[in-house]
């Protein structure tokens, strides 16, 4: 019986073959947080030892709420600061980089047949890139930082296959959000996810991590795609470490095997107040929206800049509306200027924050007050995500928000004349 | 390992972390206190006020799902709620709530064998809930995750992992 991609990566860390269901101590080869990472050196600390036991595995990104919005969330920038000067953390970035999950992509740790544990539940981005990535807690971010180690359970497998070419318009966050909403919220619970396919082939790096970064939103512990030469270009001059690509044998054991055909998919969009409940954006056109967010660890790429400012270009948002931008980077950011998106987007009457999380969690830039109504391109639609328990959120593609910007009501991009 | 016994508080499936300690305290409320306050802020803002120590939350599938913050684990400690009976948990809650020693059991049951309110008991080393509609066990903890559990969670486990006393604070280790 051959082995899975989980079992390999698992397996080689291990030292020994393992089977699904096995518990496994192992060293990853990167640990990520984030604004946490003051949280987790209060814990740390608790432990007792004095030095990080792998400084260079640890990735610190300061993201969640930047710049500080008050004196606590600043206190807790400093001490990260302070934290990582005094622990030799080279890999660390400041407020003005980016979101976690792009920046860790963009400056190559993410990479193939790599171990990438991440305090933060959307650490399941790095499988666009062949990582085996997932989510951790604080308190499991602390103990690596004091024994290097984890515990993973060794996860079934389950593969996805999206068949057929999609439609014009039709994105990753489409195909994506139905996915979800056909399985469910615990669809691929504890599982591992592999997407493949000739819709996942004919994507873009930008458009897979779409796919990985929402492989939680159905349960899944990581997701991921085979690399191929998207991504050893993508990787070209960029992987920090040297990288072998994993793929699960052809007899390897397959848990189950899912199909969807996305030929006649028509965009998507997740309703209040949970991911996996998705319809047809017809179904709920004409709701008017009070604010649009363009940002996230989702849908804020280059390739998303491009599709909203060709929708955008030469036109106004709607007056009832407020359009936020939030770049996913800062070189997304300087790219988006350099193709003159921003320019496009400014000119529109979209209002550019900095890159960041911004309003995702509820922290600042773009919270909602009761009975307001947003449609963002972000990855979660739960009460009070965006800050208040009584707002509503929806989600869908950069495209559908685009266009409904310019109406200030949920559009369906096909009924709608570019 | 001791039983527990507690009034049930009931709720439903997928019910996400964002409801249970919201997005935008994760920086801000960091005082055991306030955190217990907080729980179940979005979804039963009773929940808080009326909990008391050793009452039990059951709830239907996917419980805890979402963000990875482990205050939604921490802030049902802190509100000293007995255990988390779910019919199953989002795996990132799933482990928050072993590392901070919080009970988290699964029961193949619907969450509808409980009446909301009713006393009922756990015995941990068993594997037994006794409720009136009847008795019902639960798999145990894999044995690696137990010994994290019965230590009191991660970071008392790594302590003594490494060879520091669990009744000795880490400054008078440090300081030896």
């Amino acid at each position: 019986m051959g082995q899975t991609f989980a079992e390999k990566v698992l397996g080689r860390l291990a030292g020994k073959r393992v089977t699904p269901g096995e518990i496994v101590q192992i060293s990853p080869d990167y640990a990520m947080s984030h604004d946490n990472t003051a949280a987790i050196v209060k814990t740390w600390r608790q432990i007792g030892v004095k030095r990080v036991k792998h400084a260079d595995r640890h990735v610190v990104i300061l993201d969640h709420c930047v710049p500080a919005a008050n004196e606590k969330f600043a206190q807790n920038h400093k001490e990260i600061r302070e934290f990582v000067k005094e622990q030799g953390i080279r890999h660390f970035y400041d407020i003005s980089r980016g979101i976690c999950h792009q920046v860790l992509s963009e400056e190559g740790f993410a990479l193939p047949g790599k171990l990438i544990v991440g305090s933060d539940s959307h650490t399941t981005t790095y499988g666009a890139f062949g990582a085996f990535s997932t989510g951790i807690g604080r308190s499991e971010m602390a103990a690596i930082m004091a024994t290097g180690q984890i515990w993973l359970r060794t996860p079934e497998t389950i593969k996805i296959e999206a068949k057929g070419k999609a439609p014009v318009g039709i994105s990753a966050k489409d195909i994506i959000l139905h996915i979800i909403g056909a399985i469910g919220a615990d669809g691929a619970l504890y599982k591992s996810v592999w997407f493949c396919g000739e819709a996942i082939d004919a994507m873009t790096i930008d458009s897979r991590m779409v796919l990985t970064n929402m492989a939680v939103e159905m349960g899944a512990k990581n997701g991921y795609m085979e690399p191929d030469d998207k991504t050893l270009a993508y990787l070209e001059g960029r992987a920090r470490a040297e990288f072998e690509p994993v793929r699960s044998d052809p007899d390897a054991e397959i848990e189950q095997h899912l199909q969807y055909d996305i030929s006649d998919l028509p965009p998507q969009i997740a309703c209040p107040h949970a991911v996996d409940n998705v319809c047809s954006v017809e179904k709920v056109a004409g709701k008017k929206i009070d604010q649009v967010f363009f940002g996230s660890c989702t849908n804020a790429r280059l390739e998303d800049f491009a599709i909203v400012a060709k929708v955008l270009d030469g036109k106004k948002i709607h007056p009832s509306t407020r359009l936020i931008v939030i770049p996913a980077s800062s070189q997304v950011l300087e790219q988006a200027l350099q193709s003159g998106y921003i320019d496009i987007l400014v000119r529109a009457g979209a209002t550019l924050v900095n890159s960041g999380c911004g309003p995702c969690m509820g922290n600042h830039e773009g919270v909602l007050a009761p009975q307001e109504v947003t449609l963002s391109t972000s990855n979660r639609n739960f009460k009070g995500r965006f800050g208040c328990k009584d707002a509503e959120i929806y989600l869908c593609s950069p495209l559908t928000a685009a266009v409904s910007a310019l109406t200030g009501e949920i559009t369906d991009f096909r009924s709608f004349t570019l | 390992m001791q039983i527990i016994t507690g009034r049930v508080w009931k709720y439903g499936d997928d019910i996400n972390t964002d409801v249970i300690f919201p997005g935008k305290y994760t920086y801000t409320v960091t005082d055991p206190g306030e955190m217990a306050k907080i729980a179940f802020e979005d979804l039963d803002p009773n929940f808080a006020k009326q909990v008391r120590p050793g009452d039990i939350i059951v709830a239907g599938k996917n419980f805890g799902c979402g963000s990875s913050r482990e205050q939604a684990a921490f802030c049902f400690k802190y509100a000293q709620v007995g255990a988390v009976v779910a019919r199953s948990f989002s795996r990132l809650y799933f482990r928050n709530c072993i590392n901070a020693g919080l009970p988290a059991l699964t029961l193949p049951q619907s969450p509808d064998i409980f009446q909301s309110g009713e006393t009922i008991s756990v015995d941990l080393q068993k594997g037994i809930i006794r409720c009136t509609a009847g008795e019902y066990s639960f798999p145990p903890l894999p044995e690696a995750v137990l010994g994290i559990f019965l230590e009191g969670g991660l970071i008392p486990y790594t302590r003594k992992a490494l060879g520091f006393s669990n009744t000795q604070s880490a400054e008078e280790k440090a300081g030896e």
